[in-house]
């Protein structure tokens, strides 16, 4: 067994290389990577079937946490908005690239870099910067937003955007769709030129209109670049905190309220460890499931094509 | 550009039966004009993107007043007495010490171990590297508020909380785990007969990795520092579990708080604003050559 073992796995595979030299290259980073990522991940999970407050022992209550948070109405709420979010953080900004995708040319754009540094600066930006400058613009005595409504003649449209019912949650998204739709376009805009111009021509000959060439040739073609959209906007969209305790703080009513600050409510405000430790362990699970699936489905696709 | 240009002309002499002269007129004049549409959507795009930064930044040069009458006007005078003022009475001095005191060591930590365990998975043949890779990859996908409860916890006990130490330690965990990613992808495409070459020469894999490798990595490891860097300074929800002392505060906390009491005072917070975001800015711009070198050269395998 031993024997066979060292067979198949060479030391080092290179001679004059110690056997176990690779594990000390591994070591110093391993360490304090199990130490801040990997044993949270697991304490996590077992804070969660506990009843803890964070100074009193930790008491073990099996699934209780997740009992409650499938009742609780504020979870409920959170999940809704978090899904309301996707619209504006996920969608908007991907079918608004795709938009211009397929109004673009497809010839080489000259400058591409300078407008790819200048759309990409919302990803590059703090969130805590992106907030500020956003309540600044939703303020509804001077911010920007108002003032543009009033000066053009629409003054009944001007309103306290972030603290209104209805508005509240559309207006943090609309922000979501501002951070997310450079990354989007910058990231086709590659992809386009990548495809074969040929297909397009080939196209064209069959009599195959602007969209039949969109639907069946760029869209296929961006296919990878889509999926990568996907997966990092859902993320985003799902785990959203930064922006919305700047924004809203979850206000007003709860109407803005996410599951990510929920998380931290419960944790860090109201001493519910243990709850909190089971909303983050479905937040994971929920957000892992989603890449997860979007990937399979792609690599299914890559293999039958 | 010039593929275009053939591919029209190939197009055009094979439909030269069917289609009439005129139509290659039109084509090119469609062409040009999409080219034009294209440019203006990109320009209309852009300045969305970088308008609400544009303000901000000339709101922090002029007075309340100013913003008051008209938001896009320019200042009367151009005067840093905000920036001065949110540097000394709003503290954003010791927030801005606070940043440079975690981000520097978080890079430049995160870069070394990257490349040892990069070099060690995208080089080196071991047992268990199977299995140990995949566990590296589990922190890029697994969200911060996921472990943010025992971090906050198990540095309690440590007895970290209210230092450095609890910021910069996990930040450095969160990026290894990229940079082994990265770095094995960057290492897996030297090819083995220049590293087995140095090894024949005599020299140790300590050697062969930093006077061979790690050279020829520089712009892998400049895009990774980028991230790195950017990631940690805007990184919001740990040092705001971690940290309670206003003096250890980093730049974006420091402008939550500071939020909270002045929301009124726009031109001051308008200058904190551009403090925080300026520093990640300028480093992506000036090294955006850099960024794209070593996104490609990653992407070449």
């Amino acid at each position: 067994m031993a024997s066979s073992r060292l067979r198949l796995v060479p030391s080092g595979g290179r001679p004059g290389e110690r056997p176990g030299l690779a594990y000390l290259y591994i070591l110093p980073g391993f360490l304090i990577y199990a130490l801040f990522v990997l044993a949270p991940i697991a304490q996590t999970v077992g804070y969660s079937f506990s009843d803890w407050n964070g100074i009193s022992p930790p008491e073990f209550i099996g699934f209780e946490n997740y009992a409650r948070l499938a009742q609780d109405p504020l979870v409920r709420i959170a999940l809704r908005n978090n899904l309301t979010l996707l619209g504006f953080y996920t969608v908007f900004p991907i079918a608004l690239a795709l938009l211009f995708t397929a109004l673009l040319t497809r010839r080489r754009i000259r400058g591409l870099s300078f407008f790819r540094a200048g759309l990409f600066v919302p990803q590059v930006m703090s969130m805590v910067v992106v907030g500020v400058v956003w309540r600044w613009i939703y303020n509804p005595t001077f911010g920007p937003l108002n003032q543009l409504l009033r000066a053009v003649g629409l003054e009944e449209w001007a309103k306290p955007w972030l603290g209104d019912f209805q508005f509240a949650l559309p207006a943090v998204g609309m922000v979501g769709t501002w951070v997310g739709y450079g990354f989007a376009m910058v990231l086709f805009i590659a992809g386009v030129q990548r495809l074969d111009e040929d297909l397009y021509d080939a196209a064209k000959l069959d009599g195959a209109g602007e969209f039949e060439q969109f639907k069946s040739i760029t869209l296929p073609g961006l296919r990878p670049e889509i999926t990568i959209a996907l997966v990092t906007t859902l993320i985003a969209a799902l785990r959203t905190f930064d922006l919305v305790f700047i924004l809203t703080d979850g206000g007003p009513a709860n109407r803005t309220l996410v599951v990510a600050l929920q998380i931290y409510r419960n944790a860090f405000s109201i001493g519910e460890v243990g709850y909190a430790s089971a909303i983050a362990v479905v937040l994971a699970a929920i957000i892992l499931v989603v890449s997860f699936s979007i990937i399979t489905l792609r690599m299914r696709a890559v293999a039958e094509s | 550009m010039a593929q275009f240009n053939e591919a029209g002309e190939y197009l055009t002499r094979q439909q030269a039966g069917a289609a009439p002269v005129a139509s290659q007129g039109r084509d090119r004049l469609r062409a040009n004009l999409r080219t034009v549409l294209t440019y203006v959507i990109l320009t209309i795009f852009l300045l969305v993107a970088i308008g609400p930064l544009l303000i901000i930044a000339l709101a922090a040069f002029k007075t309340s007043d100013e913003i008051a009458g008209n938001i896009f006007g320019l200042p009367a005078v151009w005067s840093l007495a905000n920036f001065a003022e949110a540097w000394s009475q709003a503290r954003f001095d010791a927030y801005f010490r606070s940043s440079v005191i975690v981000v520097v060591p978080v890079v430049i930590v995160s870069c070394f171990l990257s490349i040892l365990t990069g070099f060690a998975f995208g080089q080196m043949r071991f047992a268990g590297s199977a299995v140990l890779f995949p566990l590296f990859l589990i922190g890029i996908m697994v969200p911060g508020e996921a472990v943010i409860i025992p971090i906050y916890y198990n540095l309690r006990q440590m007895n970290l909380i209210d230092t450095y130490w609890a910021m910069i330690l996990p930040d450095i965990a969160f990026s290894v785990s990229f940079g082994t990613l990265w770095m094995r992808g960057f290492f897996s495409t030297v090819p083995r007969e220049l590293v087995d070459a140095a090894t024949v020469d005599g020299s140790t894999s300590w050697q062969t990795l930093w006077r061979i490798l790690v050279p020829n990595a520089i712009p892998a490891v400049l895009t990774m520092g980028i991230l790195f860097f950017i990631w940690t300074w805007n990184d919001f929800l740990l040092p705001l579990v971690v940290v309670s002392r206003d003096d250890l505060r980093t730049l974006p906390l420091g402008l939550t708080f500071f939020q909270g009491r002045y929301s009124s005072d726009l031109p001051l917070l308008a200058a904190g604003a551009t403090m925080v975001a300026l520093p990640t800015i300028v480093v992506y711009v000036l090294m955006q050559r850099h960024f794209i070198r070593g996104l490609t050269s990653g992407a070449v395998k």
